[in-house]
C-alpha cells in the first residue's frame, strides 16, 4: 500500500519533521546554519542523498540480506554522498571548503539512515523517493530558519546582502556555537509545547 | 604539509577550546539520547573516546600508506566507514573474548558508535588538517575525552534537572539544547587560550 504523496509531504515538512520533532540530524542543523548559502547547499545536498538513498535501497529491499542490511544501507550512502561531494568540489568550490568535513559527515547523519530503516524497509522506490526528498526538505526548512536568525543578527545580511541599514551592532554570539543552542532549543521547545497543548484539547474534546 | 603545532598543544586544544559538542556539534545524536542517566553516559563516553584513539591511529595509517599512495582520495569516505564499523566489531569481539567486564558495561554502545559521527568527524578533521601521526592520535584523545566531560556534564546537571519543574514542553531534548548552550558559552571564556584552526 503506497501512501499517497501529499500526506508523505505534509508529515515530512510539519507534523514529524526530522530535526525539531525527531531529535535527528543534529549535528550539521547546528554547525553549518552560520550562514544562510552554507545552509542552503547543505540541505539541497542532504535532500539529494535522503531521496536517491531511499530509493536505491528500496529498490533492493527485497534483495538485501536482512542481517547485513545496515552494511548495504551505510554503503549505499556513502556512494551517493561521494557524488554529492565531487559536485560541490566541482562547481562550488568555495562553499564546499567551508562546509569542510560537514559534507562527508551526512554519511552518519541520522535522517538519511533513519528514513531508509523506517520508511524504505517496507514502501515501494517511488514513495520511499518522495518521503526521503521531503524529509530532507523538511530538515533544509528548519536549516533556513535558523540560519536566517543566525545570519540576520550575528552579520545583519540576509544571504550576504547587506540589510544592516541602520547600521546596528551585530551579535557576535549569533554566529558562535552557543548561539545554534539557544535557537534550537527554543525551536524544540514550542513546537513540543504547542504539540502538547493540542494533543491536551483533543482530550477534552 | 604537516603543520608545526606541538601535538599537546592540539590535545589540550581539542578537549577545551575546539571540544566536539561545544564547538564542532559532532556526535550529537548519541550525546542527546543517552544523556538522562549519569553512570550510562559515562559509560557511554568511555567507549567513545576509547574507538576515537583507535580509529584515529589506524585511520591515519590507512590514509597515509593506502589512500595516497593508490590514490583512492575519491573513495576515502567509505574507506573510512568501512574501517571504523569494522574496528568497532572487532573490538566487541575482542573485548568480549578478554576483557568481559569492561564488555558488560560498554557491551551495548560499541554498535552505537559506528554511527557516532564524532569518530568519522575527527578522521576528516585531521586529512583536512594534515596532522601527523603523533598530532593524529593525540587528537583523537583529546577529542575523546573532550566529548566524554560534555555528555558527562549535561547527564549530572539532566539527573538534577529531572526533579525539576520546568515550563510544559521544556523536559526532555529543549532543555538539553539550552544547557548545552550555556556550557558552551562557558567554554568560549577559554577560547584564545590555544587555536588550531
Amino acid at each position: 500500500m503506497a501512501e499517497n504523496p501529499r500526506a508523505i509531504i505534509k508529515r515530512n515538512l510539519f507534523g514529524e519533521n526530522q530535526v525539531l520533532r525527531q531529535i535527528l540530524g543534529i549535528c550539521s542543523a547546528l554547525a553549518v546554519t552560520n550562514t544562510m548559502r552554507n545552509s542552503l547547499v547543505m540541505g539541497i545536498g542532504l535532500s539529494f542523498v535522503t531521496a536517491l538513498s531511499s530509493l536505491t535501497l528500496s529498490a533492493m529491499r527485497n534483495i538485501i540480506p536482512h542481517r547485513i542490511r545496515m552494511l548495504v544501507q551505510t554503503l549505499v550512502i556513502a556512494a551517493y554522498v561521494i557524488f554529492l561531494d565531487l559536485l560541490l568540489k566541482a562547481y562550488l568550490p568555495d562553499i564546499s571548503k567551508q562546509l569542510g568535513p560537514y559534507v562527508g559527515l551526512i554519511i552518519t547523519n541520522c535522517i538519511i539512515m533513519g528514513r531508509a530503516e523506517a520508511y524504505a524497509q517496507q514502501n515501494p522506490p517511488v514513495a520511499a523517493m518522495l518521503d526521503g526528498l521531503f524529509a530532507g526538505l523538511g530538515y533544509t526548512l528548519v536549516l533556513m530558519i535558523i540560519s536566517l536568525i543566525r545570519e540576520v543578527m550575528g552579520f545583519g545580511s540576509v544571504f550576504g546582502m547587506d540589510i544592516n541599514f541602520l547600521k546596528l551592532q551585530t551579535w557576535t554570539i549569533m554566529i558562535m556555537p552557543p548561539a545554534a543552542f539557544f535557537i534550537i532549543g527554543s525551536l524544540i521547545w514550542g513546537l513540543t509545547a504547542r504539540a502538547q497543548r493540542k494533543a491536551r484539547k483533543e482530550e477534552r474534546a | 604539509m604537516t603543520p608545526s603545532i606541538s601535538p599537546w598543544i592540539i590535545f589540550l586544544a581539542s578537549i577545551i577550546t575546539s571540544n566536539m559538542i561545544l564547538a564542532n556539534f559532532l556526535g550529537m545524536c548519541s550525546y542527546l539520547s543517552v544523556s538522562t542517566e549519569y553512570k550510562t553516559a559515562n559509560g557511554l563516553g568511555m567507549a567513545v573516546t576509547m574507538v576515537l584513539v583507535i580509529t584515529s591511529a589506524i585511520n591515519w595509517l590507512v590514509y597515509t600508506y593506502v589512500i595516497i599512495p593508490l590514490d583512492l582520495v575519491y573513495l576515502q569516505y567509505i574507506i573510512f566507514i568501512m574501517v571504523i564499523a569494522a574496528l568497532v566489531q572487532i573490538l566487541e569481539m575482542g573485548m568480549d573474548r578478554f576483557l568481559p567486564d569492561l564488555h558488560a558495561k560498554l557491551g551495548i554502545f560499541l554498535p552505537l558508535i559506528t554511527v557516532n559521527c564524532a569518530i568519522l568527524g575527527a578522521t576528516l578533521f585531521q586529512v583536512i588538517r594534515h596532522y601527523g601521526f603523533i598530532q593524529a592520535v593525540l587528537f583523537g584523545l583529546g577529542s575523546g575525552l573532550g566529548w566524554w566531560l560534555a555528555i558527562d556534564m549535561l547527564a549530572a546537571m539532566r539527573e538534577k534537572l529531572a526533579k525539576a519543574k520546568l515550563p510544559p514542553g521544556m523536559s526532555g531534548p529543549a532543555i538539553a539544547f539550552i544547557i548545552t548552550g550555556v556550557v558552551a558559552m562557558a567554554f568560549i571564556g577559554f577560547s584564545g587560550i590555544f587555536v588550531i584552526q
